[in-house]
Parts: C-alpha cells; sequence; structure tokens
C-alpha cells in the first residue's frame, strides 16, 4: 500500500452538496465534508444536525437524493454496506454489534472468514489474523476468549479489529467514547493516534469538546442538516465552535406562553441511585414548564425512571403538594399524580387489540369500576371526554386501535395520561424523530397543559426546544445537577458549556 | 367497522357448523340433541383447561402442566375419598380447587419472580407433578369400587337435562366470560400480552399479572382434576398423559394469539368445542383415528395462518386520502 502522510492535500473521501430528504424532514441540504489520510476529523453538531445521517449515507445504509460521494477522486455510488465495505469504509457504531456467544476472532471474521481450499473455515488462519490484528490494536486479551467473558471496553476493541479486518482506509467512530471510563478513553486515543500513523482517514463524532481538542485535527460543522464550517482545529479555540455548532438557529416559532407559574407541587430532595444519579434536588411549580437537558447519558431518563417507580432510588425524598410520598411502582406514581410518556415509541404506544375506548381508559379504571366490575357506560364516557379535547379523529371508539394512523395513536396515548387527571407530566424526548409540523403542534399541546395549571417536566436532547418552551432548565452530567438556568441565563452557549463541563472563558484556560 | 374478534369467532363457529353437516349427511344421529349433548359433556374439561389456558396465553405466557397438575390433584382427592369417604363433595371440590391453584401460584412465582421463561417452568414443574403421583400413590390405581358413590356420581348427576359435568363447564365459561369482559384483571391480562411495555408504565404490574393467570389456570385444572377422576372413575399416574397440548391446540384452533394479547373466551370455547366434535365424530363415521390426528392438525395450521394475515401489522398510512376513508 502506498503510504500516506498527513500532508498530502487532496482528500480520500470527499462529500460534495449531499442532500437526504425524509418524508418531511429535510436530513442534510447540500452539505459537504472532506476526510483526509492521517488525520482526525471531527464532525460537531447538535442533536438533529445529520450527523447520523451523514454516516449511514457514507456506510451505505441510506442513498443521498442528490450530490456526489468521491474516492480518491472518482465518484462513487455506494448503495448497499457491502459497496462502502469494498471501497475500504468502516464504521465502529455507538452500540457495538457483536455476538457473545461466539469466540474474539469469529466475531472478528464473521461474514468474511477465511477458507480453507474445501471452502469450510479456515480456523488456524482466522486466529492468526486476529491475534495479529489484535496486538496492533494494543488489546490485552486472546483471540480464542469468547466474547461473553470481555468487558464493554474490551468489546469495543473487538469491534475496532472487526472494523480493521477489512483493511479499511477510511474509519468512522460513531461516539466511541459513551460508554468508555477514563482509562479506557486514554487507550482509545492511543489507537486513534495509531491508525492516524498507518494513514487511515478518520471520522470522529462526538459531543464532548475534550476529545474533540485532544485528538482531532481537523473539524467540520453541520446545523440543521447544513453545513455551516470547517477548518484546522488548530486554527479555532472552543468559544468558536461552540457559537457555530448553535449559531442564531433558536427562531423556530415557539408558542407564546404567560409565564405565571403557582405554588410548588413536587420537591425532590437527594434523590441518588447507587449507579446512575446522584443528589438530585430540584421543585417545580403548578403550571410550570421544567426543561431537563444533557448530553446523551448524563443520566436523566434514569432519574425519570425512578422519579416514576421503576427503579428504585437508594436515598431521596419525593413531596407532593408538600406531603411525602413514596413511590414504590408505577401505579404509586399514577396514584400520585405522576406520569410518565416514555421516549421509546414502541413503549409508549397504545396496548393493539383494545378498542380506543379500552387504551384510553386503562389507566383510571379504578374510577371507571364499581365494587370491582367495569362499568362500560362510564368507560365511554371519560374516553369521550378526553377524544374530543384532543380531536381524536376516528370512526368509533369501540375501534381497535391499532386501524388508526400513527398521529391519531400518539393522541390515544395522551388522552390516556391526561384522563388520570395528573398533576404532573414527565415527557421524555417528546418530539424526538418527528417532522416539524407535528413538533409545533406537541409544543402548541405542552403550552396549553401548562397553562391549564399541569406542572411539565421535558426532557429533551433539542437546544432550541429547551429553550423556547422551559421555564427553567436544569443541566444534568454525570448524573449530577450541573446547573440550574432560568431568565437571561438560558442561551444555547451557556446549556452547551454545562452539558459539557467546558468552563466559562472568563475563568482562564479550558482543560 | 365490524370488529376482528367476532368475525374470527363467526368463521370458526361457520366451520363447526358445516364438519356437522358433513357428518350428518353420513350418520343423521349424530346431530340428534341427545347425542350433541354427549360432545358438549365430553368436550367439557377441554372447554375448562382451554379457558385457563388462554388466560395464561393472552399475558404471553404458556401452561404445559395443566394436564399433570390435573392428574396430580385428581389422585390427591380419589385418595382422600378413600381415606375418608364421609368428606362432603363440596368440601372435595374447595380441596381440588385449592390444591390446583397452589401449583398454579408454583409456576406464577417462578415466573414472576426468578423471570424463567414459562415453557421452562410449566415443563419442569409438568414432571415434577407427574412424579409426585407416583411417590403418592407407589404407582398404584384408584379403582371404581374405592371411591364412593357420591364421589364418582356427582359430575354424571343429571340437572335440568344436562349432567352437572357440563353445567360446571358451562358455568366456568360465564364466569371467565365476566372476568375477561368486566374486571380490571381481565383488562390487565390483555394490556400485558398487548403491550408489556406500555402495561408498565401504566401503573400494571406484568409479572403480577402473569402470576394470577397461572393461578387461574392451576385452579380450573385443579377443579378438572376431580371432575375426571369422578367421572372416569379411576386414578392412575398417567391419567390426561399429553392433554396439555390438546388444551394449548384448542387456544390456537379458536384464535388466542400465541404471542398474547389477542383472543377471547368465545374463541377458545369454540376451538375446544370444534377438537371434541372432531374427536366424536371420526369414530362413529367409520374414519380412522389416524385422520383425527391429521385433521386436527391442520386445522391448527389452517387457524394459525389465518391469524398470521389477519394480525399482520398494517404499513404507516401515509396518503391522505387512505386516512380518510379508513
Amino acid at each position: 500500500m502506498m503510504t500516506r502522510t498527513a500532508a498530502n492535500k487532496s482528500p480520500v473521501v470527499s462529500m460534495d452538496m449531499i442532500t437526504k430528504t425524509f418524508p418531511g424532514v429535510k436530513a442534510l441540504d447540500e452539505v459537504s465534508l472532506d476526510l483526509y489520510a492521517g488525520q482526525v476529523t471531527a464532525l460537531v453538531g447538535e442533536n438533529g444536525a445529520g450527523k447520523s445521517t451523514t454516516v449511514k449515507i457514507l456506510t451505505g445504509i441510506y442513498r443521498p437524493d442528490g450530490g456526489t460521494i468521491r474516492i480518491d477522486g472518482e465518484p462513487v455510488s455506494l448503495t448497499t454496506p457491502n459497496d462502502a465495505s469494498n471501497a475500504g469504509i468502516t464504521a465502529i457504531h455507538q452500540e457495538t454489534v457483536l455476538f457473545d456467544e461466539l469466540s474474539v476472532a469469529e466475531n472478528i471474521y464473521i461474514g468474511h472468514a477465511p477458507r480453507t481450499r474445501f471452502g469450510l473455515i479456515d480456523k488456524a488462519e482466522m486466529h492468526r489474523a486476529a491475534a495479529k490484528l489484535l496486538t496492533e490494536i494494543g488489546a490485552p486479551f486472546s483471540s480464542h476468549m469468547q466474547l461473553r467473558d470481555l468487558g464493554i471496553a474490551n468489546k469495543h476493541l473487538v469491534a475496532i479489529a472487526r472494523a480493521l479486518s477489512v483493511d479499511a482506509r477510511v474509519v468512522i467512530m460513531d461516539e466511541p467514547t459513551a460508554a468508555l471510563s477514563h482509562k479506557e478513553i486514554e487507550e482509545l486515543y492511543e489507537l486513534v493516534e495509531t491508525l492516524k500513523s498507518q494513514g487511515k482517514a478518520i471520522l470522529f463524532i462526538s459531543h464532548k469538546f475534550d476529545e474533540i481538542f485532544r485528538i482531532a485535527d481537523r473539524f467540520t460543522v453541520f446545523r440543521d442538516g447544513a453545513f455551516v464550517s470547517d477548518g484546522m482545529i488548530a486554527d479555532i479555540d472552543e468559544d468558536a465552535l461552540v457559537t457555530m455548532m448553535v449559531g442564531r438557529s433558536v427562531d423556530q416559532i415557539f408558542p407564546s406562553r404567560k409565564h405565571d407559574v403557582g405554588d410548588e407541587v413536587l420537591k425532590v430532595v437527594g434523590y441518588t441511585h447507587p449507579t446512575e444519579f446522584a443528589d438530585i434536588t430540584f421543585s417545580l411549580n403548578r403550571g410550570e414548564i421544567l426543561g431537563f437537558y444533557g448530553l446523551v447519558g448524563a443520566g436523566r431518563s434514569e432519574f425519570m425512571q425512578s422519579l416514576f417507580g421503576i427503579t428504585k432510588p437508594s436515598k431521596g425524598v419525593c413531596r407532593i403538594n408538600g406531603n411525602i410520598s413514596v413511590i414504590r411502582s408505577p401505579a404509586d406514581a399514577v396514584k400520585n399524580g405522576i406520569v410518565y410518556v416514555p421516549e421509546d415509541r414502541g413503549k409508549q404506544g397504545a396496548i393493539i387489540g383494545l378498542p380506543i375506548f379500552q387504551n384510553i381508559t386503562l389507566p383510571s379504571l379504578g374510577r371507571t369500576s364499581r365494587n370491582g366490575f367495569l362499568r362500560l357506560a362510564e368507560e365511554f364516557k371519560l374516553a369521550r371526554e378526553y377524544s374530543e379535547r384532543l380531536d381524536l379523529r376516528a370512526a368509533s371508539l369501540d375501534q381497535d386501535v391499532g386501524n388508526l394512523s400513527g398521529g391519531n395513536q400518539q393522541k390515544v396515548v395522551i388522552a390516556k395520561w391526561l384522563a388520570t387527571q395528573p398533576q404532573v407530566i414527565i415527557l421524555d424526548e417528546p418530539t424526538k424523530g418527528i417532522d416539524i409540523g407535528s413538533k409545533a403542534a406537541v409544543h402548541e399541546f405542552m403550552a396549553e397543559l401548562a397553562a391549564q395549571g399541569l406542572s411539565v417536566i421535558m426532557v429533551s436532547s433539542e437546544i432550541p426546544e429547551v429553550i423556547g418552551m422551559s421555564d427553567r432548565v436544569i443541566v444534568m452530567r454525570d448524573g449530577l445537577i450541573a446547573a440550574e438556568l432560568a431568565g437571561n441565563e438560558l442561551t444555547p452557549e451557556t446549556l452547551v458549556r454545562h452539558a459539557a463541563g467546558i468552563k466559562q472563558s472568563a475563568e482562564g484556560v479550558v482543560a | 367497522m365490524i370488529r376482528m374478534i367476532p368475525v374470527r369467532e363467526t368463521i370458526l363457529g361457520g366451520a363447526i357448523l358445516v364438519l356437522l353437516l358433513l357428518i350428518a349427511s353420513r350418520f343423521s344421529g349424530f346431530v340428534a340433541p341427545s347425542n350433541l349433548a354427549n360432545v358438549f359433556n365430553d368436550t367439557a374439561p377441554l372447554i375448562i383447561l382451554a379457558l385457563g389456558q388462554m388466560v395464561v396465553i393472552l399475558t404471553r405466557c404458556i401452561d404445559l402442566s395443566v394436564a399433570a397438575n390435573l392428574a396430580l390433584t385428581g389422585m390427591v382427592v380419589a385418595m382422600i375419598n378413600v381415606a375418608m369417604p364421609g368428606l362432603p363433595i363440596p368440601i372435595i371440590i374447595v380441596i381440588a380447587i385449592s390444591l390446583g391453584a397452589i401449583m398454579g401460584a408454583i409456576n406464577g412465582v417462578l415466573v414472576w419472580k426468578l423471570a424463567i421463561p414459562p415453557i421452562v417452568v410449566t415443563l419442569g414443574t409438568m414432571t415434577i407433578f407427574r412424579g409426585l403421583i407416583f411417590l403418592i400413590s407407589d404407582g398404584k390405581w384408584v379403582n371404581s369400587h374405592e371411591m364412593s358413590p357420591a364421589f364418582t356420581g356427582f359430575p354424571r348427576a343429571v340437572l335440568l337435562g344436562l349432567p352437572v359435568l357440563s353445567w360446571i363447564a358451562i358455568m366456568t365459561v360465564i364466569v371467565f366470560g365476566i372476568m375477561m369482559a368486566r374486571t380490571q384483571f381481565g383488562r390487565s391480562i390483555f394490556a400485558v400480552g398487548g403491550n408489556p411495555h406500555a402495561a408498565v408504565y401504566t401503573g400494571i404490574n406484568v409479572g403480577k399479572t402473569q402470576f394470577w393467570a397461572f393461578v387461574a389456570s392451576g385452579a380450573l385444572a385443579g377443579l378438572t382434576g376431580y371432575l375426571w377422576v369422578a367421572r372416569y372413575a379411576v386414578a392412575y399416574v398417567d391419567i390426561a398423559g399429553g392433554f396439555e397440548l390438546e388444551v394449548v391446540a384448542a387456544c390456537v384452533i379458536g384464535g388466542i394469539s400465541i404471542a398474547g394479547g389477542i383472543g377471547s373466551v368465545g374463541g377458545a370455547v369454540l376451538g375446544a368445542i370444534f377438537l371434541g366434535v372432531v374427536k366424536n365424530a371420526l369414530p362413529v363415521v367409520n374414519i380412522s383415528p389416524f385422520w383425527q390426528l391429521a385433521i386436527s392438525g391442520s386445522a391448527i395450521l389452517i387457524a394459525v395462518a389465518f391469524n398470521a394475515r389477519a394480525g399482520r401489522a398494517k404499513g404507516r398510512i401515509i396518503l391522505k386520502s387512505a386516512e380518510t376513508t379508513q
């Protein structure tokens, strides 16, 4: 193989004016991205900036609607993952897809194992090649180990070895440090250096600024699916990068709200979990929207699940309307007026097989039954009241919920929660993965709920939404509350700083 | 829009009628009311067990231990009857139901608290229950002459033209019909099977619901244990051997989705009756019992294929015109 140096000026891979549209969303709008041999390029951007879509296009999972991808200056079309692999592009994903019951070598070579002349898998050759790869990346375990017996960090090394086993020229690392400890991250940095010295072009996706400034040579910034800027890391500082990332894109329209919040409804003091979060203390008032912002893995959803009684905190008190409430199960939470709409669509989804009205009344059956028997007429009344309030479009409330469109199913789910007459509603990433129009409808609706005196906790990773909707924002980092922001402090820059742990520039040099 | 479930039941009911007509064309005596009553009475244990199995399957579990539970309970009550011939029948029935419920609770606890897959749990307890029968009976039979006349006579006693056994099956159908349609427990069963994750967030305890489903199934198996032993006037290790598969088959033919969440009392009952008719009719019209197995097997496959087609998820509705016409 020809040796390349960092000084080589023509990119190995060049994405030029790439556009990708999904129904209702333009995920990428004429973006460009160049990757150079022997250099690490950091792709930077908020959630929804189009980073994952870019990775999927480069690895042949999505096909772009417009634009050109060039490899060594030659236009190519990457229509299948196989094409990308043949072109020498390989990716290490956030969640590694490996097989616990197979050996390390089998995991590395699954799908392209060396064969003997009879067409059978050449085990000796496979283990020899795997051992060589493992030594190269400094993995401290044998290729004969069962994958199951390895820790998360070592599994990650297997994923990296697998990525390198296809003679890659371009290595994409999608948030590779999200699950690693500090020591393991150091080892990963060394590995990245090794790959660089071997002349591989590396695309590094990360939310963590210390990482970006530590190992990247170049940067490219996307915002809302559009290209913003690129250049050499050495030429910029963190402030400049933050400004480019968040830009002035907060002119999405949010419903105007009167911020007249009432008395305290919920007070959480010192909620602590052995491994997930510690010392969470905050209060929530009537009619308030409280935002929870943080990077993925900051412990926000974990805390909410605990508040809702799915997991148990080891310490901490929760007061509702001034009274101490013990929440040991979701049923307790619902009884205490707390409901939780989880992030996962499948989990929050309707129960297919039950008709609409039964979906709506499911958590409220205590109120609609007498002497242990359900009263269908009462159920219908309750279901009709809330489906009318939400303008649910259905031929009949007796219809199977599976026959409704997605949007109407979501209305059924929301009606279900409102029918319990909650005091606090926790919305976990309420607009994740939905198009702009539906987002506006959800925001409108949240504002309406708050106006009616309901208290809303909104967990969100989207900065415009957090700033546009919240009265106050709690920023979490590494399982702790990093900051509580309101009013003038509530800017994209401060949110990103607190979430990523960047010190204010006024305080001096950044770590 | 017509609901899905009645459609399925109507088709199954129609299939049973066609079957009866075919049989009647070769042997008209089969469809005489008295004979049909006999067929129903013969199918009563299967109907009762299918209702319990239905509840379990709806919660995404399966209970393979019902037949062993039935046999163990049957042996225990038979031995109690031999030891204390004067014990009144209502007490025998309470003992049978309680014993069956306890065995169901053992299944339920293992599924709920230890999170062992239900098929493994009940495969294990099935074998254990059969083993226990051998241990308590030393492998000996309890024969009709050892049982008291009251003990063996109860299920056969005729009330308003039907034997008590049939009446108990009818009562069970009514109780379970009300339970599934009109109680919180019934609704929770559908919710747990339909979408366990959503059920958790709704405040339903999934494991506990499955526990009670096993208890219900066990209690019915215990009840059937007494009825079976009393009706056939014999108890031994192997009674109702392999019957659990017939029970599961009745549920599947009756449109209970093996993936949970979809099914109805009517479906389970019709599924059991379909099998009962096939079993009773074929010998009468001189068809070999091996055909009976083939017909039962085909019915299972047809039912599953039909349900899979009906239950297939519809795609996203993207066209506005399609949304308004649904």
